[in-house]
């Protein structure tokens, strides 16, 4: 199966431009850039795909290969690859920030720059470290998980999602956004919340941008902070935006960070 | 529209019940949050429910700070982002701690309302009580995850079970190559009913047995086992393969008149200068002689099913296997595999067997055009096994 198909790669934006390869974090799609990915289609040739048993990515999930971010990495080296895309400036929300340092830990030569927004190396407390999460409370979002994906494999799964009041959107979207099979959402949830990658993070030789929102739970402030101090030479840029999600909330504010990042030569 | 006298008495009714009680008795709880969630307005219901009161709520929390932990982080990488996507959410499972800390499951429907400028601008929430529905999930989802550990556990007793019916390799004969091959129906992860075995059973003296039992999983198992077992224990004393299976065909008679089965017979004994073969078979498809130089021809005579009738009729044949000629045995998945309704047949099966090759080749090629042919999900088990006499000891 061809990359594109595999992925669901969208390839849009200026032909012979800068790349800019965005990646979605655990828990939706490559609409969670919905907001931001279009401004740069005018300067950048911007690309979009989703992780595997995410949105319309039709690769086949293995449970093996899967079992870690490591895997996850692979395809994005595998991206970069078939569509033989350099000098790519790799922008990661949330899981996919940690992702895209692998993968840049990776295939040294494609990746130029990251931006991370809403990194976090690992989300569970440690001695001396403030992830924001006991081990227990990843249990408990375990069964969050599959209470909310109870109705997922009948066959009336797609239309509970329905919003026949914003058709704009698109019966596709409202029927698979943040939606996916709840094995592989409970495995991905594992390979997300129990990974450490704190030891890659000095390894990192491309300017980076950590992105932090004022008020995120998921990923907080110490958490940016650590991030920042511990890639050499990177940059933290703190929005003022609430919630793990500020490409979604404060859209304008990830942009203007893009761009001062991008202005300063990086 | 309704009858006026039904509008009426519904407006009526309505003037009667206070709009504020509407929304504060609403029975369900009902929050008002700013796009970051920052709860604005609260209902008498959510806080009769949660033990809080509104001074506690209202411009001091969000709603995201009064869920569990693992709610916090599925509200943070599902809920907001379908809500800032999709502009609404509907069914969400979650739990609420209450103010002295208990778990109150809810369900939560919201609405993220937008100004003229499509900027984010309130969002609307309905809380139901889910307490008993969530229980009888608890109940379901524990009933699935043991429903899928039983599948789990009987494919692995299944997958076990299978290897002790066929034997791990092929034993090593002095003068005669042995090759086999089985593959079980579908997946394969149910035991099949094809089965074989080869046995010493003196120096030079050997039993091969090909068979195929009624049906399929734990009965056909049970068969396959009692076949085999007694088959070994009847060689030791009985030399005729076609009295072997008289006394075969006795025992599955006495056991349970389902039990039956088709068996290929052979006893081989080795002589000077090669061997001497004894077939006999009980309703399966005959052995077929491979000859260098020669089209493949069967070689016995038919015999009745084992264990279906009393009296019933074996016959055996003897011949000489010299060396570089090969006997090839197969169940009925091979001729018998299906494409569309055609059958594989005999035809491809000879044609298949023709071309000289190793004898590892020969089954790997059989085995290869019978799964090919059926875009590799048989629908029978298939059972291959080949003898060629060779020339060293």
């Amino acid at each position: 199966m061809n990359v594109t198909r595999a992925h669901n790669v969208v390839d849009a934006g200026l032909p012979g431009g800068r790349v800019l390869l965005f990646a979605h974090g655990f828990g939706c799609d490559q609409n969670m850039w919905r907001y931001v990915a279009p401004h740069f289609e005018s300067s950048h040739r911007v690309v979009l795909f989703d992780h595997v048993g995410a949105g319309g990515a039709q690769a086949p999930y293995d449970a093996e290969r899967y079992a870690s971010l490591e895997g996850y990495a692979d395809d994005v080296v595998r991206i970069c690859t078939e569509l033989d895309l350099h000098d790519v400036v790799f922008v990661g929300h949330s899981v996919s920030a940690m992702i895209g340092v692998l993968a840049h830990l990776r295939a040294p030569e494609v990746f130029a720059a990251l931006v991370l927004v809403g990194p976090s190396p690992r989300y569970i407390n440690d001695d001396g470290y403030t992830g924001g999460f006991d081990r227990a409370d990843i249990d408990d979002m375990l069964a969050a998980l599959s209470s909310n994906y109870l109705g997922w494999s009948s066959a009336i799964a797609p239309a509970i999602m329905g919003t026949p009041d914003s058709p704009e959107l698109g019966a596709e979207l409202t029927q698979s956004f943040c939606r996916a099979d709840p094995d592989i959402a409970e495995r991905f949830a594992r390979a997300t919340f129990l990974s450490d990658n704190r030891a890659d993070l000095p390894l990192v030789s491309v300017p980076t941008l950590v992105m932090q929102s004022r008020d995120d739970m998921i990923a907080p402030m110490a958490v940016g902070q650590y991030v920042a101090a511990a890639i050499p030479g990177s940059s933290l840029a703190v929005l003022d935006s609430s919630g793990h999600c500020p490409n979604l909330s404060a859209p304008d504010e990830v942009i203007r960070a893009m761009e001062t990042f991008f202005a300063e030569g990086r | 529209m309704a009858a006026p006298d039904a509008t009426s008495a519904f407006q009526q009714a309505l003037l009667g019940d206070d709009p504020a009680a509407l929304y504060e008795k609403a029975p369900c709880g009902y929050l008002s949050t700013t796009p970051d969630g920052t709860i604005v307005k609260v209902n008498e219901t959510f806080m009769t429910w949660t033990g809080f009161v509104a001074e506690e709520l209202v411009g001091q929390r969000r709603l995201v700070d009064l869920l569990t932990p693992g709610g916090r982080i599925y509200h943070e990488t599902h809920l907001a982002p379908m809500l800032l996507v999709l502009g609404q959410v509907k069914e969400i499972a979650l739990e609420v701690v209450t103010a002295d800390g208990a778990r109150l499951p809810v369900l939560v429907n919201a609405v993220l309302d937008r100004g003229p400028e499509g900027e984010p601008r309130v969002v609307r929430v309905a809380v139901f009580d889910a307490t008993e529905r969530r229980r009888y999930e608890q109940e379901l989802l524990l009933a699935k995850r043991q429903a899928e550990e039983s599948e789990r556990h009987a494919v692995q007793l299944a997958k076990a079970l299978q290897q002790t019916l066929i034997p791990p390799t092929s034993p090593t004969i002095p003068g005669l190559e042995v090759a086999a091959a089985y593959r079980p129906a579908g997946a394969g992860d149910e035991v099949g009913g094809d089965f074989y075995d080869v046995f010493q059973i003196a120096e030079g003296d050997w039993t091969v047995v090909l068979g195929d039992v009624c049906g399929k999983g734990v009965e056909a198992a049970v068969v396959t086992s009692l076949v085999r077992h007694t088959v070994r224990s009847l060689a030791v004393t009985e030399r005729s393969p076609r009295d072997l299976l008289h006394k075969l065909n006795s025992v599955l008679l006495s056991s349970d008149p389902d039990r039956f089965c088709t068996l290929g017979m052979l006893r081989v004994h080795r002589d000077e200068e090669g061997w001497e073969v004894t077939a006999s078979s009980g309703g399966h498809p005959l052995p077929l002689l491979l000859r260098p130089g020669a089209p493949p021809e069967t070689f016995g005579e038919p015999g009745m099913i084992v264990g279906a009738f009393d009296p019933a009729h074996f016959s055996e044949s003897t011949m000489h296997l010299g060396r570089g000629e090969s006997l090839f045995l197969y169940t009925d998945g091979v001729p018998e595999a299906r494409r569309d309704g055609e059958l594989f047949g005999e035809e491809r099966l000879l044609e298949a067997l023709a071309a000289p090759a190793t004898l590892p080749d020969l089954i790997d090629r059989v085995l290869d055009q019978v799964l090919e042919f059926q875009r590799h999900h048989p629908r029978d088990d298939i059972a291959l096994l080949a003898l060629r006499a060779s020339g060293s000891s």
